[in-house]
């Protein structure tokens, strides 16, 4: 992977906050790389970072080769998309897109600026509102004129923070499909914050899971879903959450603080924490006997909470199976002890 | 007769807006009820006008026998839950559940239970002896739900409750809704437009468009025998794959290319084919390229451009495609829904 972006050491600290403690981070010319934390997690500080807008107490900030750590906003060339739609209301589409173009030192002649602007609105689709006034554009129109805007500067990076937020689930959904596949017809890197684990395993090629700062683990979505470095991460991916439970070795099991068995023991260690998958906790007529709480029909499978080994677990089933107050048999296929 | 029964019911605004234009519904004692619906389409109205925080332009509204059309929200036995509830700051965290309970004269050991089971399943008996400012943003929220669902009206009426938190709070706390509804047996009318999280808790859901109800149906049946294309679309993560096409003896022949897809026999007329992604194989005839392969942990959706428009395809977790690859896809025609040239469930 030949980087684009590198990060490195990154420190900045808000009074006694430490936002950014440290950050290392690659992010390859044509790649897409998804930081996916919670609130508070430093996300933000991290895009205001590479966008220019923040200055690091540590650390440096390089692109295409280029040391740019203390080069200003508009020398770096990124565009920047927030979660709040930041279009001038009384002006139509048209203008609201012509108006990075039309920034002081870009000389675009007329035909440039509208040729982008109906490219930008052939790829967004939204060329049928470009006469229209920003303030009577829905959510969603207003969300892609906002990364139509942009898009026409051809930046050498987009920076994206949580920009699908707050819109209705539904929407959310289709844009962002729309926006991976944008991003990898314009072959521009792209850093994209969230704290949605969908939209950081469906459009991350790689993701970096950021807590308090600090970048707990990188690599492709399959890899973090499938083999997180510790619970934290793993609780981070997935929905509905892994299942985590608190187990002992004895006598080859790996086994629940009320005595239940629930996985064969591998490895060397004692114990820990258990972490299984939903999708991994078989329910039917199991070895681990358990009751059913609370059963949700999502559609093409169930989401079945059920109480067993003195906690609450939840499984994924095919559908129309299982009620509410049924016994079950639970059977754990596999699990990571950390 | 029914609990609570909605007959016409409409809202027209002084500035002629028709936010609901006639809703019929009928809600039977004990049932939890989702409006389902995209921003605009009158749902929070609707709640609102069962509320009586709006009138009724048109219609009647009868709850637990009474007509109560006119009444005042004080005049009704409703439970509304909002989004932000404000709790007592001088009172800790047990007394604020309490409260609610003690305000109706309910006896000492019942309430006790009544807090005790609402604490259990919220996690909260740790927090019991703080005070709201201890708190932090989203205990503060779980609080003021538990709080907000320890009392028993005749009516729970929800507006998003859960529409600020993040994903995994809201997980939670949907299951301490459902299970504390199923506990307390309240007829409950919740509103939302995540059409996930009206799966999850409704035993019927009511999916609203413009004004108006589309469909009223047990979740699974929504999803698998929807009323409309609209229905089809708006419920399911992805919404149904939908292709134009012609139906024919021979089965179904989609636009723009030449095959065939098994489906009922059938006089010759057009239609959209609808199909869920999960019954959709890589095994068919439908010709198709690969725009993305999205992994979603349990599974991939595989979104892929064929002839006659973009589908999506439920693949398993351990098969990768790329941008760009070839497939071919087939289908399971007795998971089929056929809808006809007015947009209904043929």
């Amino acid at each position: 992977m030949t980087a684009f972006l590198e990060l490195s050491g990154l420190t900045r600290r808000f009074g006694a906050v430490e936002a950014l403690a440290g950050v290392d981070l690659q992010v390859g010319a044509d790649e897409l790389l998804v930081v996916l934390g919670p609130t508070g997690a430093g996300k933000t500080t991290l895009l205001r970072t590479i966008a220019g807008l923040e200055t690091p107490e540590a650390g440096t900030v390089r692109m295409a080769g280029a040391d740019v750590t203390t080069a200003s906003p508009a020398d770096r060339d990124v565009a920047l998309v927030f979660q709040n739609f930041s279009l001038y209301p009384d002006w139509s589409v048209r203008r609201n897109l012509a108006f990075p173009l039309r920034a002081p030192g870009r000389n675009l002649s007329e035909e440039e600026i509208s040729r982008r602007i109906d490219w930008a609105a052939g790829m967004l689709r939204i060329g049928e509102l470009l006469d229209r006034s920003a303030s009577r554009l829905s959510g969603g129109q207003m969300q892609r004129v906002a990364i139509g805007r942009a898009i026409v500067r051809r930046p050498r990076l987009f920076l994206m923070d949580e920009p699908l937020t707050n819109l209705d689930a539904k929407l959310r959904e289709s844009l962002r499909v729309e926006l991976a596949v944008l991003r990898r017809e314009l072959k521009t890197p792209m850093v994209y914050v969230t704290h949605d684990q969908a939209e950081a395993l469906s459009m991350g090629d790689r993701i970096a899971v950021l807590d308090r700062g600090r970048i707990l683990q990188t690599g492709t979505a399959e890899e973090i879903y499938r083999q997180p470095a510790d619970p934290v991460v793993a609780c981070q991916l997935g929905q509905p959450r892994i299942n985590l439970c608190p187990v002992q070795r004895i006598e080859g099991w790996w086994t629940a603080t009320d005595g239940t068995r629930l996985l064969a023991a591998e490895g060397e260690s004692d114990g820990g924490t258990l972490g299984v998958r939903p999708e991994d906790l078989h329910l039917g007529d199991g070895p681990i006997t358990g009751s059913i709480r609370v059963v949700e029909d999502l559609g093409p499978h169930q989401v079945v909470v059920v109480h067993a080994a003195g906690q609450v677990w939840h499984a994924v089933a095919g559908r129309g199976r299982f009620q509410a107050g049924m016994s079950v048999g639970m059977e754990i296929a596999r699990g990571k002890v950390w | 007769m029914s609990f609570l029964t909605l007959q016409g019911v409409g809202k027209t605004y002084p500035d002629g807006t028709k936010a609901v234009k006639g809703v019929d519904l009928t809600v039977e004692r004990g049932e939890f009820i989702v409006l389902l619906g995209p921003s605009g389409c009158g749902k929070t109205t609707t709640l609102r006008m069962v509320a009586g925080l709006e009138l009724a332009t048109a219609g009647r509204i009868c709850l637990d026998g009474s007509n109560v059309t006119g009444l005042r929200p004080s005049q009704r036995d409703v439970g509304f839950v909002f989004q932000f509830y404000a709790l007592y700051p001088h009172l800790t965290v047990a007394q604020n559940l309490a409260f609610p309970l003690e305000a109706v004269g309910m006896p000492a050991v019942e309430r006790q239970r009544r807090v005790a089971g609402v604490v259990d399943r919220l996690g909260l008996r740790g927090l019991l002896n703080r005070y709201p400012r201890q708190l932090s943003g989203g205990d503060q929220q779980r609080v003021s739900l538990g709080r907000a669902l320890v009392r028993t009206p005749a009516i729970w009426l929800m507006d998003e409750p859960l529409g600020t938190l993040d994903a995994d709070q809201r997980l939670a706390l949907r299951d301490f809704i459902r299970e504390q509804q199923q506990e307390l047996k309240v007829t409950t009318m919740y509103v939302t437009h995540d059409q996930e999280e009206a799966m999850a808790l409704a035993d019927r859901v009511v999916v609203m468009e413009d004004g108006l109800i589309r469909q009223v149906a047990p979740p699974g049946e929504i999803y698998a025998r929807p009323a409309s294309l609209f229905v089809a679309t708006f419920v399911g993560s992805p919404g149904m794959n939908l292709l134009p096409g012609l139906l024919s003896p021979d089965g179904f022949r989609p636009d723009g290319v030449d095959v065939f897809l098994p489906a009922p026999p059938a006089v010759e007329q057009p239609v959209r084919f609808g199909i869920r992604s999960e019954h959709m194989t890589l095994d068919g005839p439908l010709p198709g390229t690969v725009l993305l392969d999205e992994y979603l942990g349990a599974w991939r959706n595989l979104h892929v451009q064929t002839p006659c428009g973009r589908m999506v395809v439920r693949a398993p977790a351990d098969r990768r495609h790329k941008p760009g690859d070839a497939v071919r896809l087939g289908v399971d025609a007795s998971q089929a829904s056929l809808f006809g040239a007015d947009g209904r469930r043929l």
